[in-house]
């Protein structure tokens, strides 16, 4: 899916939906959201009715014809650069929606009528509330929460992963999505959001600017930029009187001009996109986030909340070694484990299996026939098999097998708590494997740390965001695991509440807290949280109460979205830092210009010997236009982020948009003005 | 030539030695930790018991501001009463009349908000007894007025998350008992032993050499001059300022009177290091206004004793540079040096005629009171450059991908709307007051307002609201100022220049100080750096000085191309 999105840029009805529409934001009453280009607008219609005048008397005072209408359209291509900066970030993000809203067509629904009987309607009349039914092969009809049953769900069309996933009533993996397939069993589910409400729609009118409302940090930036635009028309206005006492004349165009290339056109052009895109990239994620100030503080975050299963380690704990006590055989110990866990349907079952195989110990299922399973309960702790031959053998927690042990009178051999012991320390959990109550021995379950995570922790530590992890397990192998993934800090057996009193204390302390959850219990730590991202196969709760939902249920999505949330604010520093340097080139390529006639010392200043005024001027508004659409894909794409320290990267930057933005007009107007020299 | 040289780095080194100790002295007054000085708490408690103040009140930035404001608003009533009434106060052995009110009222103004623009001469608009209850007395409140101020956004930005900003009248009377007075004294007595005088006595009848009388005006000069310089004043006893022999005696005292303009401005940095125990940032911006600071003056000092193109085309020598406006007492280079040091803090008191010097020394006055933050005013120069280091700290902040924050608290919306009005409201004052001025000179040619035409005349004009609006108070002069239409637009420049900025800054740091205080981490963008100070200088530079780009193209560069 990554793969295609990138070309979403270069997609021919993108782009002329998007030069559409940059015509139809021409429309005063849209421009003036932003201030900076609605001034520019405003100052092109007054171009426009210079042209009038001029072709209307004849009066070449200001200029020809020509040259003045060259200038009023440079001027109207900036204004549409920056609206189409706007509307491609927009055509790219809605585009992006709509292909994950195509899933979610009309389908029919066998919709449950309070009488019981269950009718076949559009997935359009469902209302929220509603019951619907789903058997193997049906489409979900809309986003719900399974009341009853379990199934298996493709849910390959939102997430693009291929491999079924199991969803159940009750707990936390009990939310279906509309447009997910159902692949085996029936599950009956009660529509939890109205078609057109979902998330996906949330995010899509925020993405098409209907709901779209600037975030705290945009709204700072645009006082700013309206404060640089404010200086400038006053420089501007000012430099009337003082020229005419002077007695230099200044033409209406290069006053116009001279303005539109001081105030930060580029940055105020695409500051909406780079807002736009910041939540694209973050759906190219399938991240939906329900406001664009979300995104942004991620960037901001200091703590992040993840949980150890799944995301510092895979999915659940391994078998790694077998360990009989004394005076037993280590093969038969083995077979043991392996008829113990034959018939275990859990991770760590089938993984004792794998193991003994790797240990050359098979179990040929037909010699099982007769073998009678104990499942594991809470109440026990405890599961394993009882032979046709009589033989219980029991697996599990050290301390129920002992008391297990204990209660038939069975010594407990002195190497067992060593052995458990030692395991724990090393990050493992023991679990005691006993024969007719006679203890026999010990496996020990090891976490696998998913490789590479260590590198990523280390990256955030770069950042300068604090990673904290979350396990039930004990505090020693908690300490453990923290240690080899190289997290700052852990909770160890922990309840949702704890988690709630962590996020509490660190905000307390002034920090940005993110967390990730699925569970209706992580729902309040999920709203607690500054950034709460909510896995899609989590409880309706757990949505609701995040700001953000991830699509792929994948809880290394976190740190993903803090580097997005920092390539947005860092798009919009650069390009203002470059936007505002580039004045220093233009100041000299325009003002000589204006004055050079009146006062020909002046020429002194033409550093960059512009061939005449009028080349001087047109070369610093076209590189004022051109700058932006040229700027577009890094507006669209993002400035990428070094986790390299912020005094590093800001060396960085200023380098790269401060210098090069001085740097760069004064070549690029060079080379526009050698061009147009030809002309003017 | 080279002595003079020697005299300028002599002065440079003793105001960068001097400073940082001066500086930690300060810290420790507004702090009320234990100094030599502690013997000053008695007539403290005294004013605090006579004024009816609660020392240990501690105030919000509101109250705060409107303490500031209201003590402002006394001290104009008291000024102008006095000023007009003078006639028939005592301590007026020459006789001199009572100021018309609207003079009054633009003295009043004037010394109000420590700008000491003056349309009168000392030696016949005053007597001894507004020389001293009014000019030196506004020369010490309104100085320690902008200290007291600071040291409210120094306690803002030192602490933890507060309400409180300190207590107004403390800072205001601890300024002016244990860092004002003190080294006012020290400064007046070197100049009494100088010959500068100190006396009740009227005017002195001489017979020169040549047999004529001659009339010498006097007075409790030494006095009211150590104030003048100190806390950045600048209005002259006497109307030539310093360069009036008895108010500047000789080099001995240049050199004493230049170095007290500048000494507290760059003090104050450091206390502010000192204070809110963040002494790299403090010396990264200490750095960042000297480097600005000495830049200027040898640029001036190089124009200034190169001499004038002009004369050496008549053909006569300039050994001892460009002289004209200027004392042969004080010499070319100590001449550029002053002007330098007395724009770039908010002084304006002058040892040589601006208008004068080379256009390039000219040019150079002007954008150093445009910037108005290289040291600047005591209190308030830092406090410019405050509001520029909050939008530096905006923009950087952006960059490295973070919410911005400064201090560990952050900068969003309502501050940034503050500083950028703030920062805005200084070439606002500046431009459209000299548009409106070039505008009517340009319609009415015989208006007589203007000693020089064409470019230099821009000058003229362009230096004054500039220097109004940077409450400096020097004048280019060649400016015919003494008319209403002059009076009247200085005089809100001089007030909206003044507040303005106060207020702003003032409530920055108490809507910063209320915020809650983010740990520091490897995400946190450092403002003690390099970098960033190289970023706070690019910012000031492109939206402050370039700004004024287009005026001074037509002015000061113009007149130095067609020189």
């Amino acid at each position: 899916m990554k793969q295609n999105q990138n070309n979403f840029l270069f997609d021919r009805t993108l782009l002329r939906r998007s030069l559409r529409a940059s015509f139809t934001k021409l429309d005063p009453r849209q421009m003036v959201k932003n201030p900076i280009m609605f001034t520019v607008e405003v100052v092109t219609f007054a171009m426009l009715l210079l042209l009038v005048w001029i072709a209307v008397t004849g009066d070449t005072s200001q200029g020809t014809l020509l040259y003045n209408s060259i200038v009023f359209l440079v001027l109207l291509l900036t204004v549409l650069f920056a609206n189409f900066a706007e509307a491609i970030a927009e055509a790219r993000g809605k585009a992006q929606a709509d292909s994950l809203r195509k899933t979610r067509e009309e389908t029919p629904a066998k919709r449950i009528e309070p009488d019981g009987q269950s009718h076949i309607v559009s997935s359009s009349a469902l209302k929220q509330g509603d019951l619907f039914e789903c058997v193997a092969g049906d489409t979900v009809a809309a986003d719900g929460e399974i009341v009853e049953g379990l199934a298996s769900i493709d849910e390959s069309a939102i997430t693009g992963e291929s491999a079924p996933v199991i969803r159940e009533a009750g707990g936390d993996k009990s939310s279906v999505t509309g447009g997910t397939k159902v692949l085996s069993d029936r599950i009956l589910v009660k529509v939890t959001a109205r078609p057109g409400e979902s998330f996906l729609d949330k995010m899509i009118a925020l993405v098409e600017g209907s709901s779209r409302q600037k975030t705290p940090n945009e709204i700072a930036l645009t006082i700013l930029l309206a404060g640089f635009t404010l200086v400038f028309v006053i420089v501007c206005a000012t430099l009337k009187p003082f020229a005419d006492y002077v007695g230099a004349n200044i033409t209406v165009a290069a006053f116009i001009s001279l303005f539109v290339c001081l105030i930060p056109t580029t940055i105020g052009g695409l500051l909406s996109a780079i807002g736009i895109a910041g939540m694209d990239r973050a759906l190219q994620a399938n991240v939906i986030t329900k406001s664009g100030k979300a995104v942004e503080t991620a960037g901001d975050i200091d703590t992040l909340l993840l949980d150890k299963t799944g995301t510092i380690t895979i999915g659940n704990r391994k078998a790694t070694n077998f360990y009989p006590v004394d005076g037993v055989d280590k093969k038969a110990f083995i077979r043991l484990c392996v008829l113990s866990s034959v018939a275990d349907p859990t991770p760590e079952g089938k993984s004792v299996v794998e193991l003994g195989a790797a240990e050359g110990v098979r179990i040929d299922p037909v010699s099982m026939v007769g073998v009678r399973m104990v499942k594991f309960t809470a109440e026990t702790k405890c599961s394993g098999v009882d032979m046709p031959d009589g033989r219980r053998i029991r697996k599990g927690a050290a301390e129920a097998i002992l008391r297990l042990a204990a209660e038939q009178g069975c010594a407990c051999p002195a190497e067992i708590a060593a052995t458990t012991r030692r395991i724990s320390e090393n990050g493992g959990t023991p679990l005691v494997v006993c024969e007719n109550e006679r203890i026999m021995g010990v496996i020990e379950l090891q976490d696998i740390i998913k490789t590479g995570i260590r590198e990523r922790f280390e990256r955030l530590r770069r950042m300068g965001v604090k990673t904290v992890m979350v396990t039930g397990d004990n505090p020693l192998t908690a300490k453990y695991i923290a240690e080899k993934a190289g997290v700052d800090d852990f909770i160890a057996e922990a309840k949702p509440e704890d988690k709630l009193e962590y996020i509490r204390r660190e905000q307390q302390s002034g920090k940005l807290v993110a967390m990730m959850g699925d569970g209706t219990n992580d729902a309040p730590a999920l709203a607690q949280a500054d950034v709460g991202v909510a896995m899609n196969s989590g409880t309706q709760a757990a949505k609701e109460a995040g700001n953000m939902v991830d699509l792929d249920n994948d809880p290394t999505k976190l740190i993903e979205i803090v580097e997005i949330g920092k390539q947005l604010l860092m798009t919009r520093g650069t390009l203002t830092t470059f936007s505002i340097a580039n004045d220093v080139a233009k100041y000299f390529a325009i003002v000589p210009a204006l004055f050079i006639a009146s006062i020909p010392s002046l020429g002194a200043l033409n550093i960059m010997h512009l061939h005449s005024p009028e080349s001087a001027i047109l070369s610093a508004v076209i590189f004022n236009a051109l700058i932006i659409p040229l700027l577009i894909p890094l507006a669209l794409r993002g400035v990428t982020y070094k986790p390299i320290g912020a005094s590093a990267l800001l060396r960085r930057n200023l380098f790269i948009y401060g210098l090069g933005g001085v740097v760069a007009p004064f070549i690029g107007i060079k080379l526009i003005d050698t061009l147009i020299s030809v002309f003017f | 030539m080279n002595t003079e040289i020697l005299g300028v780095i002599l002065q440079w080194t003793l105001l960068v030695v001097l400073c940082y100790p001066l500086g930690r002295y300060i810290a420790k007054v507004y702090r009320g930790e234990r100094t030599w000085l502690d013997c000053m708490a008695p007539v403290e408690r005294g004013i605090y018991k006579f004024c009816g103040i609660d020392p240990a009140q501690e105030m919000n930035w509101k109250q705060f501001l409107k303490a500031l404001l209201t003590v402002n608003l006394f001290w104009f009533f008291w000024g102008m009463l006095l000023l007009v009434l003078q006639g028939w106060l005592p301590l007026n052995p020459d006789g001199n009349p009572g100021q018309s009110p609207d003079l009054a009222f633009n003295t009043c103004i004037s010394f109000m908000v420590n700008c000491n623009l003056q349309h009168y001469s000392g030696e016949t608009g005053l007597s001894y007894f507004t020389q001293l209850f009014v000019i030196m007395l506004f020369q010490f409140v309104t100085a320690a007025c902008g200290m007291a101020a600071m040291a409210g956004v120094m306690k803002a930005l030192a602490g933890k998350t507060t309400k409180t900003i300190g207590n107004f009248w403390v800072f205001l009377t601890r300024s002016v008992t244990r860092i004002l007075m003190p080294l006012s004294l020290v400064v007046g007595i070197l100049l009494v032993v100088n010959g500068t005088p100190m006396s009740f006595d009227g005017k002195q009848t001489l017979t020169t050499l040549e047999g004529a009388e001659q009339v010498i005006s006097q007075g409790p000069t030494a006095a009211i001059v150590p104030i003048k310089q100190l806390g950045t004043n600048g209005g002259g006893y006497f109307g030539t300022n310093s360069a009036h022999p008895l108010e500047n005696p000789n080099a001995f005292t240049n050199i004493l009177e230049c170095w007290s303009i500048l000494i507290l401005p760059m003090a104050m940095v450091f206390a502010f290091g000192f204070y809110t125990r963040r002494r790299r940032l403090a010396a990264w911006i200490f750095g960042v206004m000297l480097f600005a600071y000495t830049a200027g003056v040898i640029v001036s000092v190089w124009q200034e004793t190169a001499g004038s193109p002009q004369i050496d085309r008549m053909g006569i020598a300039q050994e001892l540079g460009s002289m004209e406006g200027k004392e042969i007492r004080i010499g070319s280079a100590a001449s550029a040096m002053w002007g330098m040091t007395t724009t770039v803090t908010s002084n304006g008191s002058v040892n040589s005629m601006h208008d004068s010097q080379t256009p390039l020394s000219g040019m150079l006055q002007m954008l150093n009171m445009q910037i108005n933050c290289w040291f600047g005013g005591v209190g308030v120069g830092w406090m410019n450059y405050f509001a520029f280091l909050i939008i530096a700290v905006f923009i950087s902040g952006l960059m490295v991908g973070r919410t911005p924050e400064f201090l560990g608290r952050k900068v969003e919306a309502r501050e940034m709307k503050i500083a950028t009005l703030v920062v805005l409201m200084h070439p606002f004052l500046i431009l459209v007051g000299t548009g409106i001025s070039a505008a009517i000179a340009a319609a009415n040619p015989e208006i007589g307002w203007l000693n020089n035409p064409s470019f230099h005349g821009l000058s003229e004009m362009l230096y004054e609201y500039t220097s109004s609006a940077a409450n400096n108070g020097s004048g280019f002069e060649g400016l015919g100022d003494n008319t209403p239409f002059w009076n009247i637009s200085t005089g809100i420049a001089l007030i909206m220049g003044r507040y303005f900025p106060i207020v702003g800054q003032v409530a920055i740091a108490g809507l910063l100080a209320s915020k809650k205080c983010i740990p520091e981490s490897a995400g946190t963008l450092r403002t003690d750096t390099g970098t960033f100070s190289l970023m706070t200088f690019a910012v000031i530079i492109i939206v402050a000085a370039l700004s004024f780009f287009p005026a001074l193209a037509l002015g000061p560069i113009a007149d130095y191309l067609t020189f």
